[in-house]
C-alpha cells in the first residue's frame, strides 16, 4: 500500500507538548493518501488533533513542543521533505502553503471577504493584481460561496453566516493551491444544513486537494472519507479503508468506539 | 419578617447611596454649566489670555496632548503588543505589567517632579516639551495596559489561522491581530487623551504656563488646566470669571472625547 501514491507520510512519530514528562502522541505511522480523504476518529483526548496540528506544524506557535520522527511531505516537485527538520521561517511559510488548515471555529480576518482571500496570496507575494483578482473569484467559486458573495465583496467577512464564514475559509486555503488541506473538526460549531455544504464541498476538493480531516462525529468520517485511522491515548489503534474500519475492524478496540460501546 | 426588613433597609441604603453620590456629581455639573456659559463669550475664544481669552491656552494644551500622543502611542502599542505577543508571558512580561500598572496610579505630581529634574532644572527653564514628556509618561502605562488586555480578546484561533496560511509571526501580528483589536485600542487611546488633556499636575512645574500665544516648545507653553489653577487663586472677579469658563470648556472638551469613544465601540461592534 505504501507506494507513491501518498502525499504525506507519518513515520515513527512521538510528539510531546511543552513541560509534559510524557508523549501525547506514541509511535506514529500514517501515509496520508493523494487525493484522498483520510478521516482521524476517536474519543476526546486521543491525539487526533494534537496529530493534525502537527501537520502543518502550527504547535510551533507555541514554544517548547518536541517532535520525533518524521512526517514527509511529497510535494508537486516530489521533493521528499520532512517536514519535522524545518526550521527556517521562509520554509515554514513554503509548508503552510503546501499544507492549508481549517479550524473548528470559523476564523475570517477582519477585513472585507475579498481582501480575506486575497491576504494569503499576498502572503505568498503574489503582487500582480489582475492574478489576484482571478484567483480570488476562483478560489470562491470552488469553495461553493461566490454566488453568495459576488455583489458584496468588498463588504467585512464578519458579516457572513457561520457556515459562509467557514466556506470563506476554505476558499482562503484553496486559493493558495494547497496540496494537503487539514480540517479540525470543521462543522462541529455548525447547523446540520451548513454542515452539509462543508461536507459536500470537503468531497469536492479532493479532485485537487488531499484531505485530513479530525471529526467527533462518526457519521461524517464514514460519509466522507475514503481512509479513516482510529486513535486512542495517543495511540493510531487503526488504520484502513473507511468501509474497512467501520463494516468489519480488525481490533476489538476500534470495534467498541465505533458501535459507540465508549468515547 | 426580619429578612425582609433588612432587604428593605439595604435597598434604601443604597439607594439614598446613589443618590448622594449623582447628586454630587450634577450639582457640579450644573454649577460649572452655569457659572461657565454665563462667562462663555465670543471673544473667549479669540482673545489670548493676556486678553481675558483662552485661545492660546486651548492650543497649547492641544498641542502638548496631541505631541504627548505621538511619543506614548507608539511606544505604548509596541510595548502592549510585545507584553501580549512576544513575552510568552514569563517572568519579564509579570514585573513589566506591574511596573505599568503602579506607574498608572503614580500620583501625578510625582511624575511632574521627576520631569522637572529630568528636562525643567539641567535646560534652565519651564518649557513646552518637558510638558509633552511628562503627558507622555503618564499616557503611556494606559496605552501599554489597553493594548495588552484587548490583545487578549482577539480569539488564540485567528493567530493560528493567520499562520497557517502562511505568515509570518511580526505580518500577522500587526495586519491582523491588532487589526482584529483596532476599536478597543482606539477607544484606549481617545481616553487616555481624555485623561491628560485634564491633567494640571505634571504641568504645573513642566511647561507652567504663557499668557501669550506660541508655538515655540523651549519656552513656557501656554496650558488650559494651569490656567484655570491660577485664574481660581487670583482675588479679582475676571479672572475667577475666565476660570469658570475656561472650566467648562475643559469639561465639556474631556465629555466630548470620552462620547466620541464609547460611540466608536458601539459603532464598530
Amino acid at each position: 500500500m505504501r507506494t507513491n501514491s501518498m502525499i504525506m507520510e507519518v513515520k515513527d512519530f512521538y510528539f510531546t507538548y511543552a513541560g509534559a514528562s510524557a508523549p501525547s502522541l506514541k509511535n506514529i505511522n500514517l501515509p496520508i493518501e493523494k487525493n484522498k480523504i483520510t478521516a482521524l476518529i476517536g474519543p476526546s483526548g486521543c491525539g487526533k488533533s494534537t496529530l493534525l496540528r502537527s501537520m502543518n506544524r502550527i504547535h510551533d506557535l507555541y514554544p517548547g513542543n518536541k517532535y520525533e520522527g518524521e512526517i514527509k511531505l511529497y510535494d508537486h516537485r516530489e521533493e521528499i521533505e520532512n517536514i519535522l527538520n524545518i526550521k527556517k521561517e521562509n520554509d515554514f511559510i513554503r509548508l503552510r502553503q503546501a499544507v492549508g488548515m481549517i479550524f473548528q471555529k470559523p476564523t475570517p480576518f477582519p477585513m472585507s471577504i475579498y481582501e480575506n482571500v486575497a491576504y494569503g496570496l499576498k502572503l505568498a507575494g503574489i503582487k500582480d493584481k489582475s492574478e489576484i483578482e482571478g484567483r480570488v473569484e476562483k478560489a470562491l467559486q470552488d469553495a461553493a460561496i461566490w454566488g453568495e458573495t459576488k455583489d458584496r465583496l468588498k463588504e467585512s467577512a464578519m458579516g457572513l453566516s457561520g457556515g459562509q464564514q467557514q466556506r470563506l475559509c476554505i476558499a482562503r486555503a484553496v486559493a493558495l493551491k494547497p496540496d494537503v488541506l487539514l480540517f479540525d473538526e470543521p462543522t462541529s460549531a455548525l447547523d446540520p444544513i451548513s454542515t452539509g455544504a462543508i461536507e459536500e464541498l470537503i468531497a469536492e476538493l479532493k479532485n485537487d486537494v488531499s484531505v485530513v480531516i479530525v471529526t467527533h462525529n462518526m457519521q461524517q468520517a464514514s460519509r466522507l472519507s475514503n481512509y479513516t485511522a482510529f486513535m486512542y491515548l495517543g495511540d493510531l489503534i487503526e488504520y484502513g479503508e473507511t468501509d474497512k474500519i467501520f463494516l468489519n475492524p480488525s481490533v476489538k478496540l476500534t470495534e467498541d468506539y465505533i458501535t459507540g460501546r465508549f468515547g | 419578617m426580619n429578612r425582609l426588613l433588612l432587604n428593605k433597609a439595604i435597598l434604601m441604603l443604597s439607594t439614598l447611596s446613589a443618590v448622594i453620590g449623582l447628586g454630587f456629581l450634577l450639582w457640579i455639573l450644573i454649577t460649572l454649566s452655569y457659572k461657565g456659559i454665563m462667562n462663555l463669550h465670543w471673544s473667549t475664544f479669540t482673545n489670548d489670555l493676556v486678553e481675558g481669552g483662552i485661545r492660546n491656552l486651548l492650543v497649547g494644551q492641544f498641542t502638548m496632548a496631541l505631541m504627548a500622543s505621538m511619543i506614548a502611542v507608539p511606544i505604548g502599542m509596541l510595548a502592549g503588543i510585545y507584553l501580549r505577543e512576544y513575552s510568552n508571558n514569563g517572568k519579564l512580561a509579570a514585573v513589566m505589567r506591574n511596573l505599568s500598572d503602579v506607574m498608572m496610579s503614580a500620583p501625578s505630581i510625582v511624575i511632574g517632579v521627576f520631569v522637572f529634574a529630568l528636562l525643567v532644572d539641567p535646560f534652565g527653564g519651564y518649557n513646552g516639551w518637558a510638558g509633552i514628556v511628562a503627558l507622555a509618561i503618564m499616557m503611556i502605562p494606559i496605552i501599554i495596559s489597553t493594548t495588552d488586555n484587548m490583545l487578549s480578546l482577539v480569539p488564540q484561533e485567528l493567530r493560528e489561522a493567520g499562520m497557517a496560511l502562511g505568515g509570518s509571526k511580526h505580518k500577522i501580528i500587526l495586519q491582523v491581530v491588532v487589526k482584529a483589536a483596532k476599536v478597543g485600542i482606539t477607544t484606549g487611546i481617545l481616553l487616555s487623551f481624555a485623561r491628560i488633556i485634564g491633567e494640571t499636575a505634571p504641568l504645573l512645574f513642566t511647561s507652567a504656563n504663557n499668557q501669550f500665544f506660541t508655538m515655540d516648545l523651549t519656552e513656557q507653553f501656554p496650558s488650559l488646566t494651569v490656567s484655570i489653577y491660577n485664574l481660581a487663586t487670583y482675588p479679582d472677579e475676571a479672572s475667577r470669571e475666565l476660570a469658570w469658563a475656561a472650566s467648562f470648556v475643559l469639561t465639556a472638551v474631556v465629555l466630548l472625547i470620552n462620547l466620541m469613544g464609547r460611540y466608536i465601540t458601539r459603532s464598530k461592534k
